[in-house]
């Protein structure tokens, strides 16, 4: 899938999304920023809580490409400039993380993800 | 008919390049060889034959009897029969039966021998099962060669090139101030660390250990530590990433060692830091790692090897 689809999944909302063309391969769920930096595939997606800037730093370095942040929570400011300058996407919908990954999931065809 | 032992190829194969010994061994005849063949048979004219090389502009015709291969009806062959007047026989009694054959899955090697050791200008292609499945000419090994010696020199310029920005870059050392609790500006140094490398066009996956490292020693100073710096020094071969700081010290570095340990506030948490899997993290993608730390300070030493696998390809 590209960056673009996950715009149109339902309830996901685009705070910033302008490489729409970008592959996106896989996702990754989790908070704890360490672990995503360790553990996260690049070409990725993440969904995480994580509602601030170092969330875009580390998917800069991990070559996350687009942040989904759920629950509500709302993107700073600075979080969404930080967004731009490293070309990383990010969506926020109503959605936990629980559902949010599973449209992903069936949007990128992974609903078989953890049975191999 | 019948195939010869290997001959020798006009290069030594003792101290050639690799490359080129790789790929005459590596390619084979089935690689290389026409397989859009045009056949005659045993009843077909001399005379037909001769318009049917001359309208596919071939210089000799395998003669089948169902895919086995007969014979072969060479120019030589046509040329001597337009000069005794058997032009218009049929193939079978003219035809050159003694034919020399390749088999598909020999490597080219064996068709340059062959070619260097005899006159003919092509040679028919059997598979195992002895059925006609190609003819070989040293035009085919010659255009596969060039387009494969092609891709393999461009490998080549490309490491090349590698290798030059990256000893372009080294000797250089970048020094980075980190402030305590300064998670505004926290991911600045570590993002430096990776366009550098990137813009010396070091493998991705080199540079996402690099970035692992750097960022997780970047955050350490900035959650744990009274200030430091954090020091990038780029060699040839490896960059080493050092973090110093004046204090206070990890009381128990066998401690801080473990994975899932952590002395981080929950505030801290609360932002995604202070999982206890920083140093491990550091630790696991490094190519050599050393921690020291006393009370007044700690010092972590991470060296990353930026041309992994090069002595092996």
């Amino acid at each position: 899938m590209h960056v673009q689809d996950l715009a149109a999944l339902e309830g996901f909302k685009a705070e910033h999304s302008e490489l729409e063309n970008w592959e996106i391969n896989d996702a990754y769920c989790g908070d704890l920023l360490s672990d995503v930096m360790g553990n996260a595939p690049s070409e990725s997606v993440l969904v995480t809580i994580q509602a601030h800037k170092n969330t875009v730093a580390v998917a800069s370095l991990a070559g996350i490409r687009a942040l989904v942040i759920c629950n509500n929570r709302s993107v700073p400011s600075d979080m969404l400039e930080a967004a731009k300058e490293e070309d990383i996407s990010i969506f926020t919908t109503k959605d936990t993380q629980f559902e949010a990954s599973c449209k992903i999931a069936r949007a990128l065809g992974r609903l078989d993800a953890g049975t191999d | 008919m019948y195939t010869l032992p290997m001959q020798e190829i006009p290069i030594n194969t003792y101290n050639s390049p690799n490359v080129i010994l790789e790929l005459i061994y590596k390619l084979k005849i089935k690689d290389v060889m026409t397989t859009d063949l045009v056949t005659a048979t045993k009843d077909t004219p001399l005379r037909e034959i001769q318009h049917i090389m001359r309208e596919r502009q071939v210089t000799g015709l395998p003669i089948v009897l169902g895919k086995r291969l007969i014979g072969i009806v060479s120019m030589d062959d046509i040329i001597k029969a337009l000069d005794k007047g058997y032009i218009n026989e049929k193939a079978q009694d003219y035809m050159t039966r003694n034919l020399i054959v390749l088999e598909d899955d020999m490597p080219i090697s064996f068709a340059i021998s062959y070619f260097d050791r005899f006159s003919y200008h092509r040679f028919p292609v059997l598979s195992k099962h002895k059925e006609l499945v190609g003819m070989i000419t040293s035009r085919d090994i010659t255009s596969t060669l060039l387009v494969e010696i092609n891709r393999e020199i461009e490998n080549l310029e490309q490491r090349t090139r590698t290798t030059s920005l990256s000893e372009e870059m080294s000797g250089e050392i970048h020094t980075y101030s980190i402030l305590k609790h300064d998670f505004e500006n926290a991911g600045y140094a570590s993002t430096e660390i990776k366009k550098r490398l990137k813009s010396a066009g070091i493998a991705p996956h080199v540079i996402r250990r690099a970035a692992i490292a750097s960022y997780e020693l970047e955050m350490n100073l900035v959650v744990h530590s009274d200030g430091g710096e954090l020091i990038a020094e780029y060699s040839p071969q490896t960059i080493q990433i050092t973090a110093r700081d004046s204090g206070p010290g990890i009381s128990d570095v066998e401690l801080a060692m473990t994975a899932g340990w952590s002395t981080a506030s929950e505030w801290i948490r609360s932002l995604g830091f202070g999982a206890g899997m920083g140093l491990p993290n550091v630790k696991s993608v490094a190519d050599d790692f050393t921690i020291e730390s006393t009370l007044n300070g700690t010092t972590v030493v991470c060296i990353i090897e930026l041309h992994p696998n090069q002595e092996e390809t």
